[in-house]
């Protein structure tokens, strides 16, 4: 009899232990989405909360009232379409540069001594432990017009005019590739330190060059580590804010910037949630990827 | 790179030093002029340390430190535990009902973007407070559990990687000596996963202490974290003050991750030997 009440307390505890993380994201990660498409059809007025109510129930009567005013404002405006073409190519472009400089990085540590890895990768870590908002600070310092890159390159005398590089696109380009460029090595370098050496070795008695058997090999192999770091650059970078705000222009548009106005200066929460809601919508497919990666890997790893 | 192609040439080596290069040189930068005389963060203009003594006396600053460290310290404190949770759930539990929404709500806050996190929180507990007059007002309790939710997802990452590499005989072992789950889960699962624990109690702790995004969106009057100070302080221009924040971060930053790397390394040593020396006899 003690060992059925125990087994009982253990299935208990079990459920227990699944129920409580999974309520909590239910309830903090899945609802609020709901709340935000909600909120999206709503209308908005002067008042706290400052939107209207859908559903209405007045002398007997219920009234549903779906507001598509948001999703018509955001497409009538030329604004916002630009606003979410220039941040896929943004953060596009950006992925691609982190991957450009990531991989050789990736591929430099795996190649180090055993011992020495960890290290390295530490410090390649070690800048994102740090405030990111003071990371995206350092780079004002560097790139005004009075700054530490103009002043230097005007001492060398390659210039006679400070070159005009904060609050241009390019200064967005160098803080989404700074910032982000360890989520692009970490996940390349856990694919590539898992191949086999003998595939190469292989390659090359074959008479394949270095080059043809890192094209042909390496490349094709680390894919899964490049999918996932692009995923984890790409997706967070859609959505920058600080980037954009803090090194960007009045004419680089990215629509997390945007939504932090609609909500923050001009006080439409209805509206800033439309444009949250179709960023999402934008986003689900890089998300399902990743998402893909990750159940990949956790198989994989319980495969052992 | 099995064995064979560990030999790092010398483009290796100019890699890394040019990665270096761009991410720590300007870090550097920034506390190299933290010690500026002059206001003009750009300018030479002599050793000083008089920002920090500005930095010191400046109270809202410091209010704004003590606040976020505290909301720092409690969501990643409940982030190991409900992270710790869900990865015991996601890892050891095999097929249940409900893991793929599970897996995805766990995955989805490492990539999601902050302005969507941060709006649909503020939306929640706007909503909840209108049903249910609860959260009465926002604060504190609501960035807590704000950082919580995502604190969480990275907690499981660190967490369940450890789980999945754990040798399962250790627990069988102790099962078959007449040990219950419970005993084996507190004696001998928990002790090995420990450093995991920790560093993603720590990698919580800096994420929470760092973020701007989520915070500005669900916090209320009164309540005002570090970053939210800097940020609004950053958008006026640079200021040494600033850089000298700048370098009492980064530098408890390096600190607390090169102790807690030193250590886990020094333990994972001394677990590998008392593992030698138990095969051995």
């Amino acid at each position: 009899m003690k060992g059925l009440n125990l087994s009982l307390l253990m299935g208990a505890g079990k459920r227990l232990v699944m129920a409580v993380p999974y309520v909590w994201l239910l309830l903090f990660f899945l609802v609020p989405f709901i709340i935000v498409l909600k909120i999206s059809f709503a209308e908005a007025q002067i008042a706290l909360p400052p939107f209207t109510d859908l559903v209405e129930f007045t002398d007997d009567v219920l009234t549903l009232s779906l507001n598509l005013f948001n999703y018509i404002d955001l497409y009538e405006y030329d604004l916002y379409l630009t606003g979410y073409i220039s941040s896929v190519k943004i953060a596009a472009a950006a992925t691609f540069i982190a991957f450009l400089i990531g991989y050789p990085i990736a591929y430099a540590i795996a190649r180090l001594p055993e011992h020495s890895r960890n290290l390295a990768l530490m410090l390649v870590i070690l800048p994102s432990w740090t405030s990111f908002l003071i990371r995206i600070y350092a780079w004002i310092g560097l790139l005004k017009n009075n700054g530490l890159i103009n002043n230097f390159l005007m001492w060398l005398g390659i210039i006679d005019e400070p070159l005009i590089m904060l609050h241009t696109p390019f200064a967005v380009y160098i803080g989404i590739v700074y910032a982000y460029l360890p989520f692009m090595v970490l996940p390349i370098y856990t694919n590539l330190v898992k191949h086999d050496g003998r595939l190469l070795e292989a390659a090359a008695d074959l008479g394949a060059s270095p080059v043809e058997s890192f094209f042909k090999i390496t490349l094709p192999l680390s894919m899964g580590g490049i999918i996932a770091g692009a995923m984890l650059v790409f997706i967070p970078a859609v959505g920058e804010f600080v980037i954009p705000e803090l090194l960007g222009g009045p004419d680089t548009l990215m629509i997390g910037k945007m939504l932090w106005n609609e909500f923050f200066n001009a006080r439409n929460w209805p509206g800033a949630s439309a444009v949250a809601v179709v960023m999402l919508v934008l986003l689900i497919i890089p998300i399902t990827i990743f998402q893909r990666y990750q159940a990949k890997e956790a198989e994989e790893a319980e495969r052992g | 790179m099995a064995n064979t192609q560990t030999k790092a040439g010398w483009p290796s080596w100019l890699i890394l030093g040019l990665g270096f290069l761009f991410l720590y040189l300007p870090i550097f930068v920034l506390m190299f002029y933290s010690f500026n005389e002059s206001r003009l963060v750009t300018v030479w203009a002599g050793f000083s340390t008089k920002w920090y003594g500005e930095l010191f006396r400046d109270d809202q600053m410091m209010g704004a430190v003590w606040m976020s460290l505290k909301i720092a310290f409690l969501s990643a404190t409940m982030a190991v535990a409900l992270g710790t949770m869900a990865s015991v759930a996601l890892v050891r539990f095999g097929r249940f009902r409900g893991k793929t929404v599970f897996t995805a709500m766990m995955t989805a806050p490492l990539v999601m973007p902050e302005v969507i996190t941060g709006l649909s929180l503020l939306l929640l507990f706007v909503t909840l407070a209108q049903m249910i007059g609860w959260p009465a007002e926002r604060g504190m309790l609501t960035i807590w559990i704000a950082h919580t939710t995502f604190n969480m997802a990275y907690v499981a990452v660190v967490v369940s990687a450890r789980l999945r590499e754990l040798d399962k005989s250790l627990e069988e072992a102790a099962m078959d000596l007449g040990a219950n789950r419970l005993a084996v889960f507190f004696k001998v699962t928990l002790p090995i996963v420990a450093p995991a624990l920790f560093s993603g109690w720590l990698l919580a702790f800096t994420l929470s202490l760092d973020d701007l995004v989520i915070a500005s969106f669900v916090s209320g009057p009164g309540s005002t974290t570090l970053p939210m100070v800097v940020f609004s302080s950053v958008r006026l221009g640079v200021s040494p003050k600033i850089n000298a924040l700048a370098t009492i971060l980064v530098l408890s930053v390096a600190a607390v991750s090169l102790l807690g790397w030193w250590l886990m390394r020094r333990k994972e040593l001394q677990r590998q030997k008392e593992m030698r020396a138990a095969y051995a006899s």
